[in-house]
């Protein structure tokens, strides 16, 4: 069997080069397909309408006007204020996040622009400790909200979480009655909220600011629930039914107005905020081939200028 | 009071064994040591002092699990004249895990509402271990909101392992149900005080937990999960639940000092299920000197110190 042997010594395997992740595999129906053509698709699969995953610059891009966000509290980073140890430091896995996502927190809070409608935005991101709600999220949801009642603006948050951050304790528990308690504040001053709910949506999140919305919107096959499916199967004892705690089992049950592909995403929700706002939008703001075709008729609108846009806002 | 004895009472289970036992035989054989018996007694009162003053976080959370504590209705009982009870969340059902109504604290007319566990088996399946479900948080928002609507104060006692985790409670909007509590109960107009009798694990305790203040009992814990959950997430092991427990820092002196709670409420020595009728009264009355205070503020002002309560909790860099 010598011919199996190593016949030179010194002999290296080839080391494996960094590749840029040219391919993604479709995690529901296995189709390859090349980022580019995904990125296209606003990371929807071509072959079975599979959602993907996506980051905060990915929403900015498929939502935000000329991909234009105006963030604010970007500085906001979390604390290890109870020292806290698991199998890792909670201190390292700050640190680590920040390095691995490029995000000071699990959500970034700003300005944009959705068909022309101004608008405060937050975005979270699943990636960076599990879109987990500590201190920092809730404190920029509950600056954000405070930034739309100054600006007489809409509000809208993307929702991607695991549930409150454990790593800090009954602190993480009270960020849900924190940002619960402003957006209260926000239905007051009489202003719009939009939910976007996206995969996965659990825990103290669903059961605070993603349930809270005038209008609650889903991602088709987002994971959205109280309890983790792993916890009720658990407690129950036996296995969940299909599509379980999915976007058409919420919509089914009443939880959401609306399940919106990503291709719909942007004119659906103006039409929220058309209905919601009383603002007028001028004609060059509306952008984009995303525009239905009845849009046109706008134009023939007079412009208003910014003067009558704050008196109609005050107004509202 | 109690057969259910703790490991770490058992020193002082023993010892007041031997006083019970001493103090039977000086009276069948008509002996004379009623020194050494007072000696025993000193002792006792010295060591359950010693005990109870430096408990760990893992040993009080026993305590607020201790199967002879007292529990929501046990309160009611004693503290509220002319109790009325209301049923039903008016959409799907009635939820036995939580308890909601009316009555008499004293000399004020109070709304309450409260998490109820069991205390034999089959009350405990009857109360699903105090874990309710949506229908639970809607009954409850029903009797704040009907006390809203005639000017009353909200007594809130939390206890619970957490709100149910199971199919039926996902169909009927688990999250939505607590979200909707913390938001209308922000901005209710009239005090809320809450107090956690128990175990305040979770959502499904701040589901009635929004309020102008916030107490503990001393034998309790309030977190974010508890520490078996905890311990199985973070620690993929649910057995270290002491470790995660101390991790989490859930006792009332941590939390006091995380500014989470306004304040303690003392229990009878042992803890709150050696003496159901004291500790009552200090509860009893803590709630009446609280409401003293709040009643002053007007309904815009208490809304606004509430918002505000919640708005400087947490800690991040700037």
């Amino acid at each position: 069997m010598d011919w199996f042997k190593r016949a030179k010594e010194g002999l290296q395997p080839q080391k494996k080069k960094e590749m840029p992740e040219l391919w993604l595999k479709c995690n529901a129906c296995g189709e390859i397909i090349y980022k580019k053509e995904l990125e296209k698709n606003f990371f929807v699969c071509t072959k079975c309408n599979f959602h993907f995953r996506m980051k905060s610059s990915e929403y900015i891009a498929n939502l935000l006007d000329d991909n234009q966000f105006d963030e604010f509290n970007s500085n906001l980073t979390s604390v290890d204020f109870l020292k806290f140890k698991a199998s890792k430091r909670y201190s390292d896995q700050i640190k680590t996040a920040i390095k691995k996502t490029g995000q000071n927190d699990a959500i970034r809070t700003g300005f944009g622009k959705i068909h022309g409608h101004e608008i405060v935005v937050c975005i979270m991101d699943f990636s960076f400790i599990g879109g987990s709600m500590g201190s920092v999220v809730g404190e920029k949801i509950a600056r954000a909200v405070d930034e739309a009642i100054k600006r007489h603006l809409p509000l809208m948050i993307i929702s991607a979480s695991g549930g409150a951050r454990m790593m800090e304790g009954a602190i993480s528990l009270m960020q849900l009655a924190k940002t619960s308690s402003r957006l209260a504040k926000l239905s007051e001053a009489g202003l719009p909220y939009i939910s976007l709910i996206t995969d996965p949506t659990t825990g103290g999140v669903t059961a605070s600011y993603a349930m809270l919305g005038d209008i609650n919107i889903a991602e088709p096959g987002a994971l959205i629930g109280f309890a983790g499916p792993r916890v009720i199967k658990q407690t129950i004892g036996q296995d969940l039914p299909d599509g379980f705690q999915r976007s058409d089992f919420q919509l089914h049950h009443g939880f959401l107005d609306a399940v919106v592909s990503r291709h719909d995403m942007k004119n659906k929700l103006k039409e929220v905020l058309d209905f919601t706002m009383d603002v007028q939008i001028a004609a060059e703001d509306l952008n984009g081939e995303l525009m239905p075709e009845t849009m046109p008729e706008l134009a023939e609108l007079p412009l208003p200028d910014s003067d009558n846009l704050a008196d109609e806002a005050v107004n509202n | 009071m109690s057969e259910f004895v703790l490991d770490f009472e058992k020193p002082l289970f023993e010892l007041e064994s031997r006083i019970r036992e001493m103090k039977e035989y000086s009276e069948n054989e008509n002996v004379e040591i009623a020194d050494e018996i007072t000696r025993l007694q000193q002792k006792a009162k010295k060591l359950r002092a010693e005990i109870y003053s430096k408990l760990t976080r893992w040993q009080r959370l026993q305590l607020a699990r201790h199967p002879q504590r007292p529990y929501t209705r046990d309160y009611i009982e004693r503290m509220i004249d002319g109790f009325f009870e209301m049923h039903g969340d008016r959409a799907f059902g009635d939820d036995p895990a939580m308890i909601a109504g009316f009555g008499r604290l004293g000399d004020k007319k109070v709304a309450i509402v409260g998490h109820q566990k069991g205390r034999t088996t089959k009350q405990k399946l009857h109360r699903n271990f105090g874990m309710p479900h949506p229908e639970g948080y809607r009954k409850a928002l029903r009797a704040m909101r009907l006390a809203a609507k005639f000017k009353r104060p909200i007594i809130c006692l939390v206890d619970t392992p957490g709100a149910f985790p199971g199919i039926g409670a996902e169909e009927r909007g688990q999250a939505e149900a607590i979200a909707r509590n913390l938001f209308e109960m922000s901005r209710l107009p009239v005090p809320i005080i809450i107090i956690i009798i128990g175990e305040g694990a979770s959502g499904g305790a701040l589901g009635i937990g929004v309020g102008d203040r916030v107490l503990m009992m001393e034998n309790t814990w309030y977190s974010v999960i508890s520490p078996e959950g905890c311990a199985a997430i973070l620690w993929r092991d649910s057995t270290k639940a002491e470790e995660a427990a101390e991790a989490m820092k859930l006792t009332v002196d941590d939390l006091l000092e995380l500014g989470v709670v306004d304040s303690c409420i003392k229990e009878p020595t042992g803890g709150a299920h050696q003496k159901y009728d004291a500790a009552a009264q200090i509860l009893k009355e803590t709630i009446l000197a609280e409401l003293v205070e709040l009643e002053k503020l007007p309904p815009e002002d208490l809304i606004e110190a509430r918002v505000e309560k919640y708005a400087k909790m947490g800690f991040f860099n700037e």
